[in-house]
């Protein structure tokens, strides 16, 4: 019944989507065969050094309406995330989307103690900073390579945002990136 | 971030601890935009009211103070809270004493949220309590800089107005109205404001449901740009921008859109694109307005309606008077409910002018302050409702569980009185 989805318009378009308005973002990199540590560069939205898991979304994420803070949980039904939990993640994604509720929903993970670890995303907005500093993590935007791309759920992260940095251990390759 | 004296003044706690701990969030969130400096605002739309378990949580704790110091202005301390500093709006909140016996809907949310009215209006917040500031007092001169929440008055403030606020939120608009300051930043600035996206009009547009969908095909293709819309285009009214920018900024994140001829910012095609290349256009003819009807009705299949909402953004006076003329003599059907949500201030003109008396011998309700979206509160056993909004139709299946039908204000009275959707793109 609720199966809509934004992108039904633009499939039915003859048109289709048209490319993202959202600046140029680099491409991502091959997938190595043996996946080797390596290091992301990019700006501060909010200082502090995290270590943690990373769960990593495709698909931007609504807090009015996409995630439930008493559980940490996306709820948004068609979200590829719909159900995981982010507490204690470092959550990387493509951008915020939606209500102007945003910030204020990401706030009351951190009142709730559900909040994510720390934020890395692609595109920076109001409603993603203002986001990230009320939930008072570390986060990063503009990287030299689109982290959506070049992370995956699972790559172990030492992000430290006073230095810009993410350190990136791919799930199951050898221990330690040396920055 | 360059701050000013008066702004250091404000940082170092010359205003009180509490104008110090707004300034400390709008530097931290200054310094997350990568702003160079703040802006001066005497205009701020948010909230503060709206009632949420958290809310609920910090009251109990510590009163109003701690509330509005935690969520407005994130942080761990109390805070006396003072008057607000520049003009302040409550948007739109929870439901209101008017809902009691009509909206399933907590009764001590209600209650609470009487006591924060009481807090915000006793410090200068007018509670407009709509999410239309624009229609009830609030309305912003060309380049006046704002410091507005809600998707739907933030792209009417940018392109109708020409007035200038990006999407803020709940702390960011808390510490604007008590420093009046707001990172100069995005839509502040001028050279962010002219169009990235050409969409070119071939199936004449003319009707509130016309600008409905051809908001809500924009949005859906430029998502968080801004749409230079030309083309074969009716003049349209407030109602029909209304519906438009809440239907761009549904499908996608349009906070800015110009119609060259019509909004403040484009007089011409060419000065809407700043004098840069003007780009290919996307072509929204028949087959995108059928495709976009479409899609606002592929969620359901059931064609008895239980409940119908008008009223999204909140309804004009006239609005409601369509309403009133549409029901007219009628009665609506034993098992389908009618809300109609406004602005409480246009509601008295409504109940004043006798619209309101009209649509109640007839079985429905002109609500106001609040939405079954914001709520999360539509009437009991609700599995199907309809309604002219595209805003609405793309929130609300998701929010409350139910199947949905968009068509056209009559297409909605005829659903309300007979019990069932006829409703098809004429």
């Amino acid at each position: 019944m609720n199966e809509r989805t934004l992108r039904k318009a633009a499939e039915q378009s003859p048109l289709g989507r048209s490319a993202p308005s959202a600046p140029d973002t680099p491409d991502a990199p091959d997938t190595p065969d043996a996946p080797e540590p390596f290091v992301l560069h990019g700006r501060k939205v909010v200082g502090g050094v995290v270590e943690g898991e990373a769960l990593v979304s495709q698909e931007t994420i609504s807090g009015w309406g996409g995630i439930d803070p008493a559980a940490g949980t996306v709820i948004e039904r068609r979200h590829e995330l719909f159900g995981v939990c982010f507490t204690g993640k470092i959550l990387v994604f493509p951008g915020a989307k939606g209500s102007s509720g945003w910030s204020g929903f990401f706030q009351t993970t951190r009142l709730m103690g559900t909040a994510p670890l720390g934020m890395i995303f692609t595109v920076n907005t109001t409603k993603s900073a203002l986001g990230a500093v009320v939930t008072r993590v570390p986060a990063l935007t503009d990287l030299d390579r689109d982290p959506v791309a070049a992370i995956r759920t699972g790559d172990w992260l030492r992000l430290d945002a006073d230095a810009g940095t993410v350190e990136v251990t791919p799930r199951g390759a050898a221990p330690g990136p040396k920055v | 971030m360059r701050l000013t004296d008066d702004e250091k003044a404000m940082l170092d706690g010359a205003e009180g601890p509490a104008v110090a701990a707004a300034m400390d969030l709008l530097v931290r969130y200054g310094e997350a935009l990568d702003a160079e400096r703040l802006c001066d605002t005497r205009n701020v739309a948010g909230t503060t009211t709206q009632p949420s378990p958290a809310k609920a949580r910090l009251v109990a704790e510590g009163g109003w103070n701690r509330a509005f110091s935690v969520l407005s202005l994130d942080s761990d301390e109390t805070l006396d809270i003072p008057d607000m500093k520049v003009p302040t709006c409550q948007l739109q909140q929870g439901f209101g004493p008017d809902s009691v016996g009509i909206a399933p809907y907590p009764r001590e949310f209600v209650e609470l949220q009487t006591q924060a009215e009481a807090f915000a209006g006793r410090r200068g917040v007018n509670i407009l309590a709509t999410c239309t500031p624009y229609q009830v007092g609030n309305l912003p001169v060309r380049g006046e800089h704002c410091a507005w929440m809600e998707s739907s008055a933030v792209v009417y403030c940018n392109s109708v107005l020409g007035a200038r606020t990006n999407c803020e939120g709940g702390a960011s608009t808390g510490a604007a109205s008590l420093t009046g300051k707001i990172p100069y930043w995005g839509n502040h600035c001028p050279e962010n404001r002219f169009g990235t996206h050409l969409v070119r009009v071939e199936e004449r547009v003319t009707s509130f449901l016309d600008w409905g969908l051809l908001g809500y095909f924009t949005g859906d293709l430029v998502q968080e740009g801004r749409p230079v819309v030309t083309g074969d285009l009716d003049r349209p009214d407030l109602v029909d921008l209304k519906h438009f920018g809440a239907a761009s900024a549904s499908s996608g994140g349009v906070e800015m859109y110009h119609i060259p001829g019509v909004t403040p910012e484009a007089p011409s095609l060419k000065e809407a694109f700043g004098g840069r290349r003007v780009p290919e256009p996307l072509v929204y003819g028949a087959a995108e307005r059928r495709a976009v009807y479409e899609t606002l009705n592929n969620q359901g299949t059931r064609t008895d309606v239980d409940f119908v909402l008008l009223g999204c953004p909140h309804a004009s006076v006239d609005q409601i008077r369509a309403a009133a003329r549409a029901l007219e003599g009628r009665r609506l059907h034993s098992g389908t409910q009618l809300w109609i949500m406004a602005p409480r201030a246009l509601k008295d003109v409504a109940d004043r002018s006798g619209y309101t008396a009209v649509i109640e011998a007839a079985g429905g309700r002109v609500l106001v302050d609040s939405c079954p979206a914001m709520s999360r509160s539509a009437p009991p056993g609700t599995r199907v409702f309809a309604t002219d909004s595209a805003k609405q139709a793309h929130y609300l299946p998701a929010i409350l569980g139910i199947e949905a039908w968009f068509g056209t204000l009559e297409d909605c009275i005829d659903a309300a009185v007979t019990g069932r959707w006829g409703g098809e793109l004429r």
